[in-house]
């Protein structure tokens, strides 16, 4: 699917926006709002990237992060903290920017073009998933058999984040000083 | 009992959950086919329990299913997906896929896949509803450099 250079120029820019808009508002629930767009509209580049399966995961990721993100902050009376040294900080910003945009543009140039890398281990993959493993979807294929390694250990970790918020947000057993 | 949100409200949600329950199942087990997977699927059934709970209340979603259940779930899907990795050990090399393979486009072929995708599918879903409803249950007040825990709103002051 070819699509034009401009749309893809236009969701970024939307979503550098909605970031800025994100970090910059005053209230809480618009920067919560402008946060939903960003990453909605990350669903649809990764859509039109052609990764349907990281598309999935992120528009419905995105949802129940921001369910919990609302309820944390409806019926609270909390504003951003925008009063401290206003000059030191954009000074301390600008450095970072200026520091991070010199990097990239510099390492921009020794990075195959863009969509045509050099894959030696992905082309092995996309030609043993379908011939000698017999899956069709080649990303379960390498999350769940070539990469295996790596999901148990993200299986772990999620699992300890849950241990660790059963055991912090118990009643019982919390003793009196 | 005026708990949750309205009738219309309700009444939608009641009738809408169990298709997105069934929607996430049929992206788990397809996940080795379609665009999809373990993750994406778990998320999915732990959403349809998240629209219970935000339309009725947690005392409707825990009848439905306990912490004490879903919890017992979430231990399930760890030890199925260790012992899915664990069982390639009887053919000499831990995550060995010596199923039988099957054919391509159909259910059952990959292997291992399907058993790995149900496996995180089971533990993702739960944990992620045990998540949130935990945070649910309790609320956390700060009260002059204190913390103190609440299990209902009504013993806030």
């Amino acid at each position: 699917m070819v699509i034009n250079i401009g749309f893809h120029i236009f969701l970024l820019l939307m979503m550098v926006i909605g970031a800025g808009i994100a970090i910059f508002s005053k209230k809480l629930i618009s920067s919560l709002v402008s946060l939903g767009t960003v990453g909605m509209l990350l669903s649809i580049y990764f859509l039109i990237l052609g990764a349907p399966d990281i598309a999935i995961t992120q528009l419905v990721v995105e949802v129940l992060t921001l369910i919990i993100l609302l309820s944390a902050i409806t019926g609270r009376d909390v504003t951003a903290d925008m009063t401290s040294s206003k000059i030191y900080g954009f000074f301390l910003f600008f450095i970072f920017i200026i520091s991070i945009i010199t990097i990239f543009s510099y390492s921009y140039f020794i990075f195959p073009e863009f969509g045509n890398s050099n894959m030696r281990v992905g082309k092995e993959y996309l030609y043993l998933a379908p011939s000698k493993l017999k899956a069709a979807n080649a990303v379960t294929a390498i999350v769940l058999d070539f990469r295996g390694y790596d999901t148990i250990g993200e299986a772990t970790v999620i699992f300890t984040a849950i241990i660790g918020v059963m055991v912090l947000l118990r009643k019982k057993g919390k003793k009196d000083e | 009992m005026n708990k949750g949100m309205s009738e219309i409200v309700k009444n939608i949600s009641k009738i809408v959950s169990p298709f997105i329950i069934i929607f996430g199942i049929s992206i788990i087990f397809y996940g080795h086919l379609t665009p999809g997977g373990g993750f994406p699927g778990g998320v999915i059934i732990a959403a349809s329990f998240v629209l219970l709970l935000l339309a009725y209340g947690r005392e409707k979603v825990l009848s439905k299913l306990s912490l004490y259940k879903s919890d017992i779930l979430h231990d399930i899907g760890a030890i199925m997906f260790l012992s899915v990795a664990l069982i390639g050990f009887s053919g000499g090399i831990f995550f060995l896929n010596f199923f039988d393979k099957g054919k391509l486009f159909s259910l059952w072929s990959g292997g291992n896949l399907l058993f790995s995708n149900i496996a995180i599918g089971l533990k993702i879903g739960t944990s992620l509803f045990l998540g949130i409803t935990l945070l649910s249950m309790i609320r956390i007040v700060y009260k002059k450099n204190k913390i103190e825990f609440y299990e209902k709103e009504e013993d806030i002051k």
